[in-house]
């Protein structure tokens, strides 16, 4: 074993941010669940809120981006 | 542990990094890369430029009344990708059209070629999606700029919100708006890398004779995700520009 606390606590700290992908995950779910949801209850609207949806995902997405960039930033950059 | 190891311990061979998919080395020998260097994401990005040029010039060049595979394919593109630029940014943004078509077939198809085996995805490294990304950004500040004036600042100013929460959105609005070409650039490369990198895990997995079938199967499945991933990354990447392209152009909530 080799290394120091300082790479140690970079490294688990890197596992602890992956815990944001978690909050992504909730997000797309809900983003994605409430279309199906609105979808099937009036059909012949759902094509044209796609794009909304997809844009809804991209931000719900970024947040969870945010913290897979904190692990990158732990890992190689501290 | 090459060829002399015992062969029974540990499955030789099948033992590598998954992120080692991801190197970047030059094409012609070894050495240290400069800017002008020849690597291999120089040929994969070369060869997606050419791929798109097949498609949408080469396929398209006859200009068939009944198209053929390429055609349709190529005219499929077109019609869906203006459509996308005329629903979310409006029809004021159909003269930057080519700008958005450029980059989805540039990022559909470097994606695409990127899950062949043995390729290189380049859309992995953030080095090339941010370049991707922060021009995007600047064209779209600048075309606020041009189009608006100091009128562009209202895209910060929410005149909709009460007055005393004004300034505290603003500084949230401006937070949000540099930090845009960030998570554009990552959501492309972090979900390419990650799709590719869990590919390799499996393909590990492959060596050991317990649960190789399991991983094959796994490997099937995650292939026939990263092709909806591919797909779906390059039409958000698309479908965000033209949401900025929309705040440039009418900033005004």
């Amino acid at each position: 074993m080799e290394g120091d606390i300082v790479q140690m606590g970079a490294y688990v700290g890197a596992g602890l941010a992956c815990t944001g992908m978690g909050g992504a995950a909730i997000g797309v779910g809900h983003v994605v669940g409430n279309y199906i949801s609105g979808a099937l209850r009036n059909p012949s609207a759902a094509a044209g809120q796609t794009a909304t949806m997809f844009i809804g995902i991209a931000f719900a997405e970024a947040l969870g981006i945010f913290s897979f960039l904190v692990a990158l930033l732990l890992m190689f950059a501290v | 542990m090459a060829g002399t190891a015992q062969p029974s311990e540990k499955s030789d061979g099948l033992v590598f990094h998954p992120m080692d998919q991801f190197i970047v080395e030059p094409l012609f020998g070894s050495g240290p890369i400069y800017w002008y260097t020849v690597t291999n994401v120089t040929l994969w990005m070369g060869l997606s430029v050419v791929a798109v040029v097949l498609l949408m010039l080469v396929g398209t060049s006859k200009r068939a009344l009944v198209p053929g595979r390429a055609q349709s394919v190529g005219e499929l593109a077109y019609g869906f990708v203006h459509k996308m630029v005329e629903d979310v940014a409006g029809r004021d943004a159909i003269p930057y059209f080519p700008y958005i078509m450029t980059l989805f077939m540039f990022i559909v198809l470097s994606n695409f070629l990127g899950l062949l085996p043995m390729s290189f995805t380049t859309t992995s490294h953030i080095a090339v999606t941010a370049v991707m990304a922060i021009g995007v950004f600047l064209a779209v500040t600048v075309i606020g700029f041009v189009k608006n004036g100091v009128g562009f600042f209202s895209l910060f100013w929410i005149s909709s919100a009460p007055l005393a929460l004004r300034p505290a959105l603003a500084l949230i609005e401006i937070i949000s708006y540099f930090v845009r070409p960030v998570s554009h650039s990552i959501r492309l490369a972090g979900n390419m890398m990650a799709g590719h990198a869990v590919i390799k895990v499996f393909a590990a997995f492959a060596g050991v004779a317990l649960i190789s079938p399991l991983s094959v199967v796994a490997i099937t499945a995650m292939y026939a995700l990263e092709i909806l991933v591919s797909f779906i990354q390059a039409y958000v990447f698309a479908i965000l520009t033209c949401v900025y392209l929309k705040d440039a152009l009418h900033p005004h909530h």
